[in-house]
């Protein structure tokens, strides 16, 4: 189901947005877009390397590919306050351990923040991005370890506790516009800031969907199913994959 | 003037047991090598400051040398894990490891901020998330313009900063290009500071983008050819993916790192 997830993701990607692109699936999802129907997607990698052209799928935010195909190599704090914050980057990418119903992540701690059953690596980049991006699409596998009721730790914000939050916060950016799981696609109601379940992957029935999440899980009056992957989509897939360490 | 020592030497005239030492190369110019000396050196109750604490940090923690970890992201990139380092958290082996974790923009400005010779840096960060009130680094700031709550963070100054590069010419300039990360900042932040090279040449020819530290803004510089591996120097070097996929079952078992450490780093 990576691929239906990876492939979705893509599909959300119109050509010529500036993408800040994270390691694993979203890497994978940007680059296949670039390779498919958005030959024009600006990738900006963390590691400073702004409009990176990678031909195989990079391990490390800092391969030495994407410098040597970038437009241009920054410095980390030039990324952060120049291109990040300032409010240059239209699609934010981001991952996390668990969410909640407002989009909320957690990327830090599984249990107490003291005494933490499992420590996680940590924010990084994420709550920068994800106060700054002009979207934000996360991408999470779905389960009720993952979808929970409360998080055990915020490390980065998607609408606080309502749809009045990240103004008060001050958070310029417009936060999570999709979340994207194995099992289907969700979006902010605007009313709520809930999330709403609003596509389903081919063959996963709502019920499979609504046992996955660890709260009361609200379904679109207009549930649509999501196209499945095509031959040239895979077919562009295979080939990074295969190229890639 | 920066003077052209042996690695040991400069381990040993810059970092020091109990100091605040930051080592940086964003998965770039990691300077593997230093941090095998300081092992050598069996250095003590380091405050390590690194961006991103990967396989360098998982082997001088498993090693004993850091306290405490001042950090933003803590994992081996891509692959998973750091099981030194969760070891050290959850069990205090073989050493207790304290934590001070910030967001990357977060430390970054610390660093320019101790870089600027300023008590604090002002961003866009922490609020509403679950790091704000609780790092003492990071409080709220009022902008006196416009009346807008922004985080400030305190600056950094390390004791010392070590870094690796690719050349230095013979009176200690130093280049490096590539992934730049936040080493400049790292340097000009710290007290003391410490640059492996790959090369020490005649003459630094000019390479777009790069970064000059001139020899007057740094203590010691060390030839230590690959030194950053299992990650890379640009026009040297490529990252050892493989390496670092490898780590992770190497740094699993307390028994099998020691003894990668003994073959490795201690023979």
């Amino acid at each position: 189901m990576s691929d239906m997830m990876v492939v979705a993701a893509s599909r959300a990607l119109t050509d010529g947005l500036v993408c800040f692109v994270g390691i694993g699936l979203p890497s994978t999802a940007c680059n296949l877009a670039r390779l498919t129907h958005a030959p024009n997607l600006v990738l900006v990698y963390e590691s400073g390397c702004i409009g990176a052209k990678p031909t195989r799928l990079p391990l490390s935010i800092g391969d030495g590919e994407l410098a040597s195909t970038a437009d241009t190599v920054v410095s980390v704090p030039e990324i952060f306050n120049y291109w990040l914050q300032a409010g240059r980057i239209d699609v934010g990418f981001l991952g996390a351990a668990q969410i909640d119903r407002h989009a909320n992540l957690n990327s830090t701690v599984i249990g107490d923040y003291a005494h933490p059953t499992v420590r996680l690596p940590g924010a990084g980049g994420a709550p920068e991005i994800a106060s700054a991006a002009r979207e934000v699409y996360v991408m999470i596998r779905h389960s009720r370890r993952s979808f929970v009721e409360r998080l055990d730790f915020r490390t980065s914000v998607g609408f606080g506790d309502g749809p009045s939050d990240r103004e008060r916060l001050g958070l310029r950016g417009g936060g999570p516009r999709k979340v994207i799981t194995d099992l289907g696609i969700l979006e902010p109601d605007p009313a709520t800031a809930e999330l709403v379940l609003t596509r389903v992957h081919p063959g996963v029935d709502v019920d499979t969907v609504r046992d996955a999440t660890g709260w009361e899980l609200r379904v679109s009056p207009h549930l649509g199913v999501t196209d499945p992957p095509t031959a040239e989509e895979l077919d562009a897939l295979r080939r990074l994959e295969k190229a890639s360490p | 003037m920066a003077q052209i020592m042996d690695l040991s030497d400069g381990i040993a005239a810059v970092v020091h047991d109990g100091d605040v030492v930051a080592m940086e190369g964003f998965t770039h110019l990691i300077p593997h090598a230093a941090a095998h000396e300081l092992i050598r050196q069996r250095r003590r109750d380091l405050t390590l400051v690194r961006l991103t604490p990967d396989v360098l940090a998982d082997q001088l923690i498993g090693m004993g040398v850091v306290r405490k970890l001042v950090f933003g992201w803590g994992g081996n990139p891509g692959v998973g894990s750091l099981h030194r380092f969760r070891d050290a958290y959850h069990n205090g082996w073989p050493v207790p490891l304290e934590l001070e974790e910030h967001s990357h923009a977060g430390l970054v400005n610390r660093y320019v901020a101790g870089a600027s010779g300023l008590p604090f840096a002002v961003l866009r960060g922490y609020r509403g998330t679950g790091l704000e009130g609780r790092v003492p680094t990071v409080r709220p700031v009022t902008c006196p313009f416009t009346g807008e709550e922004l985080a400030a963070v305190a600056a950094i100054n390390p004791d010392a900063t070590v870094v690796h590069a690719q050349r230095a010419d013979r009176e200690g300039n130093v280049q490096l290009w590539g992934i730049v990360g936040v080493q400049k900042e790292a340097v000009l932040a710290a007290s003391r500071s410490l640059v492996t090279v790959e090369e020490v040449v005649d003459r630094l020819e000019r390479v777009p983008g790069d970064v000059i530290l001139p020899t007057w803004s740094l203590t010691a510089v060390a030839v230590a050819p690959g030194g950053a591996h299992p990650s890379y120097t640009a026009g040297y070097s490529e990252r050892d993916n493989d390496f670092y996929v490898a780590w992770d079952a190497v740094s699993r078992d307390r028994d099998a790192f020691q003894a990668w450490i003994e073959r490795n780093v201690l023979a």
